[in-house]
Parts: C-alpha cells; structure tokens; sequence
C-alpha cells in the first residue's frame, strides 16, 4: 500500500497537467469558431506569405 | 427580392458567378478606431458556408495593400478585418467581397452587445474542473469499493476518502457555481427551478462524505457529487451552445438593420453616414438599387420603386416628385433626391420592429418541456426526501445519521441528470440535422414550439410564389422579338425586364439606352428605334384589362408585341401543403396583395382558407384571433409586412430570400428554391418532441426502480454512480439514435 503514496499524487499531476491545457484551449478561444476549425485544416497556408505571417 | 436571394446563394462553394446587385452600402459609419491609428471593421457575412469560403475572402482581403488581418468565424459568419487607417476605403472592403459573390453588412459596434462568448467559456471552465475530479475520484473509489471485502484497512480507506475530499470540494465549489448562483437567485425572489434540488444534493451529499470521512465511516459519496455536476454540465453546455449558435444568427440578422444613408448636405457634398444620423427635414439620395433608410418625401426625380417588402404587392410601382416613400422600399431605376420626414426609429421599418418585439416578449413566456416538468419534479423530489429523513427517525427508530444518509440518498439519486440532458441532447442533433438541410434555427425552443402547433399560415408573395414575375407567354411571342426585347431589356433593373433576361438567358445587350421611368426603355437596335414599356407609349392601341401584369414590345414600325408576367407558385408548394394537411395540420393564406392573384394562387396551392388584401396589422389581428380560438399557428413569411406577424406566431419560418426583418423575427430561416424545407422542418421538430418525451419517459422510469431502493436504504455510493451514469448515457445514446434512425432510411 505505500506505493500508494506516490502514485496517487502522479495521477493527480497528470490530471492537472491535462486540465491545466483544457483551460488553456479555452481561454485562447479555441472553441469559439467549431466549425470554422473543421474546415480550415484544408486550406493550404503556404500558398500565399501573406497568411503565415498573420496567423 | 430577387438580388437578395441569389447574391446568397452564389458564394459557396465555387461562387465565381457575381452578384447580381453590384450595390453594397458604404460601411465607413461602422468603422472602429483604435488607439495605434489601425482601422477595424466588423461585417456579417452571408453564404459562407466551408473552407473554400474562407480561403476565397480572407485570400482576397489580404491581397488587398494595407489590409493588416481579416478573420472570419464561420460559426458565427462574423469577419473581421483590420487596416492601417486611412491606408485603404472602407468601401473597398465591402466591395471585395460582393465581388467574391458573398452579401456584407456592417455590424454596427453602438448597437452590439458584449460578442465573446464569456457564459460558454465559463461553462466550459467548470465543465472540465468537474471531469477532472470525476475522473480521478472514481479511481480512488473504485479501489474503496473494491476493497469493501475486506482487503482493504480502514485506515487506507479513511485516506482514500480524505484524498477525495480534498480533490471534490474545490471542484464542486468551483464548478458548482453556474448551479448556486441559479439556485440562490431563485430562493431569494421566493422560487424554486431545477437548480436548487441539484445544489442542495451536492451540498448535503459533500457535508455527509465529510462527515462519514471524520469518523472512518464506510460510505463517501464524494464521486456522486461531482459526477452529478459533470454530466450536468455537459447539459448546460450544450444548451448553451445552441443558444448561442441561435443567438448569432439572430444577432447578424438584427444587425442589418444598420443601414446606411446617402445624406445630401447644403454645400452639395453627398455623405455617407448610418441611417441612425439621419434628422427630418435632411436630404437623402437614393441611388438605383438603395433601400430607402427612413421614411421621406420625394423632392426630385421619377422612378419605380419596389414596394414589395413592405406591402407585398408584387408589382413596382412608379413614384415622382411629392411622393412618400417608406423606408425598407427599393429604388430601381433612377435617382430620386429626398426629404427625410421622420427618423430611423420613427420610420415604417422600425414601427415594424416594434410590433416585432412586442409579438417576441409574448414568445418569451413560453415555458419550455423541460422546465414544465422541474416545476412538477422539484417539490415531489424535495417531500419524498423530507418523508425518507421523517419516516427512518420515526418510523424505522433509526439514529439520526442513517436518517440523513438515507434522504441524502433519495437527493442524489433523483437529482435530474437525465432531465438536465434529455432536452438539449436531442435538440442538438436535431439542429445539427436541420442545418445540414439548409436551414437555421435561431431560438433554443423554437422546435418544442413549433411541434404544438395545428395551423400553418403563408404569405403569397414570396413565400408560396417565388416572388418575382416571370415571363408566362414566351411561347407565344416569336424568338427573334424574344432577343431584340431581351437586349433591350438588359440594360435595366426593373423586374419586368429582368423577367424578359431570366425567359432569354445570356446575350447581348442594347447599344444605346435610355429608362423612363413609369414608361420603359428606350433604346436603338439594327439601327431601329425600339420601346419596351407601357401600352400607351409604346403605341399598342387595344389595352386589354384582364388583370395580368404586361409590358409591350415595338421595333421600328413593326406591331407591338404583348409580353405577360406572372408571379409563379413554387413547384412543391401544393405538395408541401398535401404533405402539412395529411399530417393533421391546417392551412391558410394571409396575402397583402389583390383579391385576384391571391385567389389564383390559393387555388393552385390548395388552400381554401385565405384572405387578401391585409395589412401587417391586421396579419396580426387575425393570428390573434386564431390564438383566443386556441388555435397555435405557424406563419410562414418573408416580406417586411409579415415581420410582426412571424414575431407574433407561436412559430415562425422564412425563406432565405426574405427581407432582413422578416428572417430576423423568424424561428427558423430555410434556404432554396422549394416550399419543401417546411414540412422537413415540422417533421424534425415532431421527431425530436417525440424524442424528448421519450427521454423523459427513460428518466421516469429510472426514477421509479431507483426511489424505493433510496427511500428504504439500499443505495450505495456504487449503485448511485451506476444509476447516474447509466440513465444519462440511456439518455443521450436515444438522442443520438435519431440521427442514425435518419441515415438508415
């Protein structure tokens, strides 16, 4: 049962860990435009120099 | 009418054809400026619909010197677009993309609202918190049950439940906040809503655990808590994205109604400014193609003018000095120079919204399915638990601590997870639905509402006919008049000749031209003088009065030819009503134009029931009447006139070529050229009520077998985690099946 003592707090780290980048996503507004993600991963971006230095 | 719908739907996904209405208003009043010098504008953009949308527009813009950035959100179909100011024209913007083939209006920044979706960040914030600490609670408790045959101490076990503790009361305190705040609001007015069953089960079942944890008892409830709280939350996202996604459509709908003005200034100098900065007595230009801002008094000039929006007469009419215009009417051939007679907010169109928002707050009232069965839910739950605490200390001579773990128990287990999911889970795939098919659904209970309802109402112009005149005798007139008048023809706007344009199809056009308004055109073909217009001035001498629209066509000398226009009925429309009446719903026809065509087109459609010649007043009257009858009513519209009444129906649906307020008041906005979309639209919303019902039927019936098992103290942590779950997943797994049910047939 010791081993219990550093394993619940790794879980624990790593639950946080995947929460702490949750948060993040949802703060930099990565769900704000669902369905406009969905479609922009078939846009060539290196088309035009334009976009990559925009975005 | 006519640009309106066709500049929507030329956009997506090749769009290379132009829009039809060159026109797009002068944005410059709605530019923002900020601190650093760079320009911002916001727009709404109509028909972009994928990626090849995105590419195209955020492409063009930022080819554009000067552009800094352009984004566009295509859930929201919000763009954008940054620049440094002065470095380009605001008109440049707009004009860019109504050469891409999309429709632009300019957001007006006064009139808008706080944009960023903070209520579903914060929503979505908790959601995680609460998985999280579902997540990893569950794995300590399922050790604990595990355990409960003996291999695990009592003191591993204390420390598995002090370590869930610490792990679920700053979750619940953090994600539990959407609940408190709802339930402590309610309390404080005096009532009750679904919140404060599920805040006080949370609580209690948090105080209990940590009690129980205090003296090493056997049962923490610490999962159920938080678990309850996710998939609750799931729930309330949900719903709140469809809101949200209602509410944005709605809100770029309202936005058009930020119009701009041409306003005349006294050292001559025409200016653009928002229509909100038009005074009476100021004078406006409306140039071919504007819509007139406000409502004003013609000071110079002659032109037809397109009143179909506002009355829903489908024929222009033609209008020259001393006139009065209403605002929302269409200018179509020439220029007119005008007196403002009353500002924006005392004009026809905002009377119109007005009648809107007085037929919206009656809509607001409208209690939903989900709430109607809290309101019966909450005080059954909240006694049967007083019932359980009463009947164990007195009944069953239990101590006090088994008495309230019992009630804690009832609380958990009826807590509404599976109502507080069964409603948005099916809305949301039925919405989902709806917009593959083209339409929008712009207000979270517009499907339960329209599900209720037992009449449908249409509007004519527009709605049952396609709205615009087409050419009904070209079989009869020769092809080579046919193409001299269609050169002819295209060098105008007026729809009569645009119908002339539509019957031919590509061609050349007239050398020379000349409109006279409330005449025709003029013009020189082979060298010959020719007229496209009225009887009289073309010279045709017998003017045959049977009630049709015509216009007459002479070369040089030759006899004048008749051409004859109507206004067609869609070619689904009879069906679509068949389809409406076998399912048990009735019919009817509220027109604003004549007596005459509104009976032809009553008549092929199959409606029996319709009236003519009614203002948007008495559209409401009627549907009022039909209201104090009992009767819930659909309307289906899509000019200005029928505005108020869409807002005033117990439902609403309009076509995506309607005016701008009609789809703004409207429930649902379908795309296309067919009637079809509206008994698709009825379907789905029976569908999904149906399945709503359902849903609560599962949960009812979860209810039934778990409240015994509650109220006489069988449940344990365990059983209450398995029957949370498994009711919520039964749920929305029946939701879901709605949509496979859909692929399969």
């Amino acid at each position: 049962m010791t081993a219990l003592i550093f394993l619940i707090p790794i879980a624990l780290v790593l639950g946080i860990a995947g929460l702490a980048a949750f948060i993040w996503t949802v703060k930099s507004g990565q769900y704000d435009d669902l369905d406009g993600a969905a479609e922009r991963i078939l846009l060539d971006d290196d088309d035009s120099e334009n976009n990559g230095a925009k975005d | 009418m006519t640009t309106i719908s066709v500049a929507e739907i030329d956009g997506c996904p090749s769009g290379l054809e132009p829009p039809s209405s060159a026109s797009s208003p002068d944005p410059s009043p709605f530019v923002k400026y900020q601190d650093d010098g760079a320009a911002q504008l916001e727009l709404a953009v109509f028909g972009a619909k994928c990626a090849g949308c995105i590419s195209k527009i955020e492409g063009g813009l930022n080819a554009i010197q000067g552009v800094k950035s352009s984004r566009l959100n295509l859930t929201t179909g919000k763009l954008v677009v940054t620049w440094q100011g002065g470095a380009i024209s605001p008109k440049r913007i707009t004009d860019t993309i109504a050469s891409l083939g999309y429709r632009s209006k300019a957001f007006d920044p006064e009139a808008q609202s706080a944009d960023k979706d903070e209520e579903g960040r914060f929503l979505l914030r908790c959601m995680a918190v609460a998985g999280f600490a579902t997540a990893n609670i569950m794995l300590l408790s399922i050790a604990v049950w595990a355990g409960h045959e003996g291999e695990m101490g009592p003191a591993t076990r204390s420390m598995m439940h002090w370590v869930s503790a610490i792990i679920a009361l700053p979750a619940a305190a953090f994600a539990g906040r959407p609940f408190f705040r709802s339930a402590y609001s309610a309390l404080k007015v005096g009532r009750a809503n679904m919140d404060v069953p599920i805040s006080l089960a949370v609580i209690l079942a948090l105080s209990l655990s940590v009690y129980e944890a205090l003296n090493h008892g056997r049962d923490a409830y610490f999962d159920a808590a938080v678990m309850l709280l996710f998939f609750l939350l799931i729930g309330r996202w949900l719903d709140h994205r469809l809101r949200a996604r209602a509410h944005a459509a709605a809100q770029s709908l309202l936005n058009l109604q930020s119009t701009t003005a041409n306003r005349l200034n006294d050292d001559g100098v025409v200016e653009s400014v928002s229509a909100r900065a038009i005074s009476p007595g100021e004078r406006i230009i409306l140039w071919p193609g504007d819509r007139a801002p406000v409502n004003a008094t013609i000071d110079a000039g002659a032109s037809s003018v397109d009143i179909s929006l506002v009355t829903g007469e489908s024929e222009p009419v033609r209008l020259s000095g001393g006139d009065k215009i209403f605002a929302g009417v269409l200018n179509l051939s020439d220029k007119l120079t005008a007196t403002a007679t009353a500002t924006v907010n005392d004009s026809l169109v905002a009377e119109l919204a007005r009648l809107i928002e007085a037929g919206e707050q009656g809509r607001s009232k409208y209690t939903r399915l989900a709430d109607r069965a809290a309101a019966l839910y909450v005080p059954l739950v909240h006694s049967l638990a007083l019932a359980t605490l009463l009947g164990w200390l007195f009944i069953g001579d239990a101590n006090l601590r088994v008495a309230v773990m019992n009630a804690v128990a009832v609380l958990i287990i009826t807590c509404p997870c599976a109502l507080g999911l069964a409603a948005p889970a099916v809305q949301i795939v039925a919405t989902g639905k709806l917009f593959k098919a083209g339409v929008l659904v712009k207000s979270g209970d517009a499907l339960e509402r329209l599900a209720e309802v037992d009449e449908f109402v249409f509007d004519k112009t527009g709605t049952l006919t396609h709205g615009r005149l087409t050419l009904s005798n070209a079989r009869k007139i020769t092809p080579e008049t046919l193409r001299y008048a269609a050169m002819l023809a295209r060098t105008s706007r007026h729809p009569l000749a645009r119908a002339v344009v539509d019957a031919v199809g590509p061609g050349g056009a007239a050398a020379t031209s000349l409109e006279f308004a409330g005449l025709g055109i003029e013009g020189e073909i082979n060298g010959l003088r020719a007229r496209f217009g009225r009887a009289d001035w073309v010279g045709a001498e017998a003017t045959i009065d049977d009630g049709v629209s015509d216009a007459w066509f002479r070369l040089g000398d030759d006899a004048p030819v008749r051409f004859t226009f109507e206004d067609r009925i869609r070619d689904d429309a009879a069906e679509t009503i068949a389809t409406l009446k076998a399912h048990g719903v009735g019919a009817a026809m509220l027109s604003g134009d004549r007596e005459g065509p509104a009976r032809r087109v009553a008549k092929l459609a199959g409606l029996g029931n319709w009236r003519a010649e009614m203002s948007p007043a008495e559209k409401i009257r009627e549907l009022d009447k039909k209201a104090a009858d009992g009767a819930r009513v659909a309307m289906v519209g899509d000019g200005l006139n029928d505005a108020p009444a869409l807002a005033a129906a117990h439902a609403s649906l309009s076509p995506g070529s309607a005016a701008d307020a009609s789809q703004a008041a409207a429930d649902f906005v379908y795309q296309g050229d067919g009637l079809g979309a509206v008994s698709i639209i009825y379907d789905v919303a029976k569908q999904s009520r149906r399945r709503v019902i359902q849903n609560f039927g599962f949960a009812a019936l979860y209810n039934m077998c778990a409240i015994p098992l509650a109220v006489f103290g069988f449940v344990t942590p365990l059983i209450a985690a398995l029957a949370m779950s498994g009711s919520s997943i039964i749920v929305t797994l029946n939701a879901l099946r709605m949509q496979i049910g859909e692929t399969q047939s």
